[in-house]
């Protein structure tokens, strides 16, 4: 018998939920909503996808991107400038993936291998995005534009064509296609992480967090597995840029700006870190917060938003999921009789002994 | 039953090495040669420079001067994958674990390197049986106690399969039980794999060992059959403390 399967049987059991819900969410949503909540939802599903990327980086490989918006902003741009370039939306979203990946490999290829110190890799993706907010707010006037893209500066891009039916661009998506799109992309990323983080490539990505000279001594190269993770965050990320650039149809250089990757960084605080459903309910919490603190005149709503953050970090250190986990965990404990578990008994004996 | 050792080309042979740290030589001038299925222990106080050796063997460290060939390959200087890709595994002083995964998931990543997923379940279960951490496959390996997490740590050493096995101080905060049962296990092992160990416990290295290497302030002091090396005055005065002049 495999000790290790009732924890298995629950992360199953967790997989399982999640994705129900997913889908019962994707399906009722549009049926529940009206267009505006509709359209709201298409956001937080956007920013959900993003706060997925910083959750498995951050969480699972132990990278601390604290640059994270550059990756949304370069997959955001990729999607306008192409899309506006080529009309049809089917290889612009190829691109919003692979441009930031392809860029996420360079940068990490010399942060890795280059052996750049945890702190140090912070500070430089945070310096990444603030150069690239710099870059494209500085891209003013027509004579910076890709093709029949004008990039505008601090201005950004308007009227970016929504995404199209794959390889029909005469048919665009409605509001319902692209809350479609955009939670089911949610969804089936979420997936390939679990599957990834499931497989031996994220085994080993997780063993390499947990200790790296252990990785090293047992023939693992921690720089490539952080490479690799690095990279499929950037993707991640490059997604959730897409989406968010076809949720307002408008992309602006505060995509790449510091608040941004702030944010992320919260989602996944305030959702638990080291697990994947966290930062995606975080995102969707903040971010309702933050439309509701702007709705009202009581409290400024950034000193209101604050408080709930400091709130947060003294009195959930571990965040929403591991504590809603743990407390869900004791009420089935105090439910079923208790009875000692056989590794438990195994291991007090030989401490008997 | 060992062969002659000069007619053999030796498992791992280290020349001249020597590694500074700023002002201080950890380690000087050191030749040491070690045969196949050969087990060898390495003694000497605190600061000797056992582990920096160690060290510079599994490419932890790169030596400041000298050469280490494992059989025909030149590893000087190599990454410490590249040298565990050839069959080199450590146990480290300091117990070097997957602190937040199960003892099953610690084995099993150990066990998987570049093997079909039938095959490293197989090792899997092996391993975690020969080493009696069946009962406690699920637990995570940040709970045990601490002989228990050296006992995992020998069990992910074992599971990537290496050809030569460094345990660095394998019986330190074990119980009387645990200390005998792993000096066992080093024979047994020993049996098909080549070790080297370290080790300060006097009673266990005459439960193992066959040919010791004493080492002293960087150097080699004395290189000999247990019985010699233990009986040697100069061994006990570098014990003790007295540094032979």
């Amino acid at each position: 018998m495999n000790p290790a399967l009732p924890a298995r049987r629950a992360s199953a059991l967790g997989f399982a939920a999640t994705l129900a819900i997913g889908l019962a969410i994707l399906f009722g949503a549009p049926h529940v909503l009206d267009t505006f909540g509709l359209v709201q939802c298409t956001g937080f599903a956007a920013l959900a996808m993003f706060g997925l990327s910083q959750g498995f980086v951050w969480g699972f490989a132990g990278v601390m991107s604290f640059g994270q918006a550059a990756f949304l902003g370069l997959g955001g741009y990729a999607y306008a400038v192409a899309v506006i370039n080529m009309g049809d939306s089917s290889i612009p979203v190829l691109l919003s993936i692979l441009v930031p990946m392809a860029f996420a490999g360079l940068l990490g290829y010399f942060m890795f291998y280059g052996r750049i110190s945890d702190a140090y890799i912070g500070v430089i993706t945070l310096t990444v995005s603030v150069i690239l907010f710099q870059l494209v707010n500085a891209t003013s006037g027509s004579q910076y534009r890709i093709g029949a893209a004008e990039l505008g500066g601090f201005n950004g891009i308007p009227a970016i064509p929504a995404l199209n039916a794959p390889f029909h661009p005469d048919e665009p998506l409605d509001i319902d296609g692209i809350w479609y799109a955009a939670m089911g992309a949610l969804i089936l990323v979420y997936g390939i992480l679990r599957a990834v983080l499931a497989a031996r490539l994220g085994r080993v990505i997780v063993a390499i967090r947990e200790n790296e000279i252990r990785a090293q001594l047992i023939g693992y190269d921690p720089r490539l597995y952080k490479l690799i993770a690095f990279m499929l965050a950037a993707g991640v990320a490059g997604l959730a840029g897409c989406l968010y650039a076809n949720w307002g149809g408008f992309i602006s250089p505060t995509v790449f700006a510091l608040p941004m990757s702030a944010q992320v960084i919260i989602y996944v605080l305030v959702g638990g870190l080291g697990t994947l459903v966290g930062p995606m309910l975080g995102a969707v919490l903040i971010q309702a917060l933050i439309i509701a603190a702007g709705s009202q005149t009581v409290v400024d709503s950034n000193l209101g938003l604050g408080l709930v953050l400091v709130g947060f970090v003294l009195l959930v250190p571990q965040g929403l999921l591991p504590v809603a986990r743990s407390a869900a965990l004791r009420l089935v404990a105090r439910v079923r009789t208790p009875r000692p578990g056989k590794a438990a008994d195994t291991f007090a004996t030989e401490r008997a002994r | 039953m060992t062969p002659p050792g000069a007619t053999l080309r030796p498992l791992i042979e280290a020349r001249g090495v020597t590694m500074r740290f700023g002002g201080v030589t950890a380690v000087a001038d050191v030749d040491f040669t070690l045969g196949e299925v050969e087990l060898r222990c390495l003694i000497g106080p605190n600061g000797a420079g056992k582990s920096t050796f160690f060290k510079i063997l599994t490419g932890q460290l790169k030596p400041s001067e000298g050469r280490i060939r494992l059989r025909d390959t030149d590893i000087t200087g190599a990454e410490p994958h590249a040298i565990a890709r050839l069959g080199v595994g450590i146990k480290t002083q300091v117990p070097n674990v997957f602190n937040g995964l199960t003892v099953h998931e610690n084995v099993f990543v150990a066990a998987g390197r570049r093997k079909s997923l039938a095959r490293t379940r197989a090792i899997v279960d092996e391993t975690l049986t020969r080493l009696a951490l069946t009962g406690i496959a699920g637990r995570l390996v940040g709970q045990l106690a601490h002989g228990q997490r050296q006992w995992v740590e020998i069990a992910t050493v074992l599971a990537q399969e290496p050809e030569l096995i460094l345990l660095d101080e394998p019986a330190a905060g074990m119980t009387h039980d645990e200390v005998h049962r792993t000096a066992a296990l080093i024979r047994e092992i020993n049996r098909t794999h080549a070790l080297i160990v370290v080790e300060h416990d006097m009673p266990f290295i005459r439960m193992i060992a066959k040919t010791v290497t004493v080492f002293n302030q960087g150097r080699i002091l004395v290189e000999d059959t247990v019985e010699r090396v233990l009986a040697d005055p100069r061994v006990r005065d570098v014990y003790l403390g007295k540094q032979a002049a």
